[in-house]
């Protein structure tokens, strides 16, 4: 093997590649053999990755007629047992969303990449936004639970995705990752951690006896054990509000038990949920809350102010969907405001500002196709530290 | 009282009977469609362990629920995208579609005509009521024209949908149409599509009594399924009826029948191939 060889080589720690690239990687150590989805700018990359990276794991790619089918087919490979993945972007993306409350609510675990452009509709394909913060969240009719993890890397997209996996797989659920188009596209060389697929949590499957088999049944920890076609459970699995037993059920008593298991079932594994990121927020008069490529422009701000005399904290989620709300109101203790810098009209300072009730929190709102630069951030912040003096 | 040529089949067997009553209607044909379904399956002693039934939503949907298999109620229309992924990842599952001709032929079609195309092993079984049963009535693209239903109070004026030959015009190596009134004829029909190396299309006309019969005034149950014979002229007593034909006569039968490949296994197939080649690559280059 020569030098190139050995760099383009899956099991060569240090690469130089894309975001999309490190999704595709991710996804293939950790252990997902089926992808299903359809073309849309800027999440193509990750398609076209795994139809190569797939079969050579024995693993399957199909291109499916549309969006739909894509997700459809993707919940379907998850019910036979077999980790799947799609990937879309915002118009692909809401069209995924009553599929996506059917994974939530039959629990079925799948990771749902969301790269996210300019919108509304077809909106600026080519153009980064993070205007799906709250589709992520509440993009599916009704009440549902559901986990979103907010890249701001190359790297953290290999180690987010490896996370989705595992999240989705151990919790029973979907799982949303959600960058936007400059993380996407953006190349970076990174060092990829266990590429070589160690030993992951695995989903939890039945076992004993069929009788005493209950596929929605209220575990200690909330989880039901799922059964693999095959195994001779045979059992039924519904879109309907359904009893432990799998069957659908309008009993009141029966769906408030189960529906609130469901909704409950995140609250006793937030451990291994919530992740975040703060820099200098213990002493910092303004923090900034931000994720992807405005987290990394805010990153740059921290240095802009600091050599300004003014001290910037930034809280970053990366887990974003539950919010790490304890883990905010404890970075931003001492702030005197808050700034949340974001691509879109307004969503993330909705979240913080419900949190932070009471506390002075100020915005950047950028919606027309451009990230927003480190230098305005800083000059935000900076004003919005003499203002809340 | 029907009779089964195979003595030992007993229907029971293969539904849930902790699920009955069933809540279809009085007369409803989709539960004589479930018994050819079942029947076929004992007939080919598919193992019900290995047996994944996916169904969509409305009347036709409902059905999963009644069969002890591995039985998956999804989203309306989606039935065969889903089906898609689940016997792309598990080729050792048997793995058969029900839905109905909204869920199918409407909010559905997509995925049909690509599903045709594709020809992975999947076994589709349509039933055709001519109507939204589940939500009370409404006009479905299988309804035929003049036909009154609550969305239609002036008749129907849209020209319906011949699923069948939309299903081979989109490429399904075997496309089939049986009526309810003829179970043996329907379960060799479904079992022929069950044993289809690829996708198979069967649709089933079967009668909505209480809802499509009532509005349209068709009678009885006993007389809709007896006007199977005299008004829908299916092929099969093209013979057997002693009143002229309509224009509209429906062929019944296995009306396509190709060989080509199956999807799941040419992808497969190449997968292999390309592993390979990389394999002995990799090895020359340790050679070299």
């Amino acid at each position: 093997m020569n030098a190139v060889d050995k760099a383009l080589s899956p099991k060569a720690a240090l690469r130089l590649i894309s975001g999309n690239h490190a999704c595709a990687l991710g996804a293939i150590a950790a252990g997902c053999r089926f992808f299903a989805g359809y073309p849309i700018t800027p999440s193509s990359e990750v398609a076209e990755r795994l139809s190569r990276l797939l079969p050579e794991v024995d693993g399957v790619f199909v291109q499916m007629e549309d969006e739909i089918a894509s997700i459809a087919a993707v919940i379907g490979a998850s019910m036979g047992g077999v980790k799947a993945l799609t990937a879309t972007s915002g118009p692909g993306f809401s069209l995924k969303q009553e599929n996506i409350g059917y994974a939530a609510g039959a629990e079925i675990p799948c990771v749902i990449v969301n790269v996210m452009r300019g919108g509304p509709s077809t909106g600026m394909p080519t153009r980064p936004a993070q205007g799906d913060i709250m589709q992520s969240r509440w993009g599916s009719h009704g009440d549902y639970p559901i986990l979103v993890l907010a890249p701001a890397s190359v790297r953290e997209i290999h180690t987010e995705t490896l996370r989705a996996f595992e999240l989705a797989e151990t919790l029973r659920t979907p799982v949303v990752l959600l960058y936007d188009q400059v993380i996407a596209q953006l190349t970076e060389t990174v060092e990829l951690v266990d590429v070589e697929g160690s030993a992951r949590a695995e989903r939890k499957w039945a076992s004993g006896p069929r009788e005493a088999y209950q596929p929605y049944a209220a575990n200690e920890d909330r989880i039901p054990a799922m059964s693999r076609p095959g195994a001779g459970y045979r059992v039924h699995t519904t879109g309907l509000n359904h009893a432990e037993n799998g069957f659908p059920t309008q009993q009141p008593e029966a769906v408030a038990r189960n529906l609130g298991r469901l909704l409950a079932k995140f609250d006793r594994h937030r451990d291994a949920i919530d992740s975040w990121q703060a820099i200098g927020c213990e002493n910092a008069e303004v923090v900034i809350v931000a994720i992807g490529i405005s987290a990394r422009a805010a990153t740059r701000a921290l240095d802009i102010a600091r050599a300004h005399g003014v001290r910037l904290g930034l809280f970053r989620p990366i887990t974003l969907w539950p919010f790490p709300e304890t883990a905010l109101r404890e970075a931003t203790k001492k702030a005197r405001a808050v700034l949340v810098p974001e691509m879109n009209a307004g969503q993330l300072s909705l979240e913080v500002e419900r949190i932070l009730g009471g506390k002075r929190v100020d915005a950047v709102h950028r919606f027309n196709g451009e990230p927003i630069a480190p230098a305005e951030i800083a000059e935000r912040a900076e004003t919005l530290a003499k203002e809340s003096k | 009282m029907i009779v089964d040529s195979a003595a030992e089949f007993d229907v029971r067997d293969y539904l849930r009977m902790e699920m009955m009553p069933h809540f279809l209607c009085p007369g409803c044909g989709h539960g004589i469609a479930l018994r050819a379904l079942l029947w076929a399956i004992h007939e080919l002693e598919i193992d019900k362990d290995k047996l994944a039934v996916v169904s969509g939503i409305g009347c036709a949907g409902r059905l999963s629920a009644y069969i002890d298999a591995n039985t998956f109620h999804v989203t309306h229309g989606r039935p065969l995208a889903y089906a898609t992924g689940l016997a792309l990842a598990r080729p050792d599952l048997h793995v058969v579609v029900i839905t109905g001709d909204g869920d199918c032929l409407a909010i559905g079609g997509n995925h049909l005509i690509h599903a045709c195309r594709r020809n992975l092993k999947l076994t589709c079984l349509m039933l055709n009521n001519e109507v939204y049963g589940m939500t009370g009535g409404q006009v479905s693209p299988t309804t035929a024209e003049t036909r009154l239903t609550t969305t239609t109070p002036l008749g129907n004026s849209e020209p319906n949908f011949d699923a069948c030959a939309l299903a081979a015009a989109a490429g399904a190596s075997f496309v089939g149409r049986e009526v309810t009134h003829h179970v043996p004829k329907l379960k060799e029909l479904i079992r022929a599509g069950l044993e289809h190396p690829g996708f198979a299309f069967v649709e089933v006309l079967s009668d909505c009594t209480e809802i499509f019969g009532r509005k349209n005034e068709l009678g009885s149950s006993a007389e809709m399924v007896l006007r199977q014979k005299s008004e829908l002229r299916p092929s099969a007593y093209r013979d057997t009826v002693d009143t002229p034909f309509r224009s509209n006569e429906l062929p019944t039968g296995i009306l396509t029948k190709t060989e080509r490949p199956e999807y799941g296994a040419a992808y497969r197939k190449a997968a292999a191939v390309q592993r390979a080649n990389k394999a002995s690559a990799d090895a020359n280059k340790g050679k070299a």
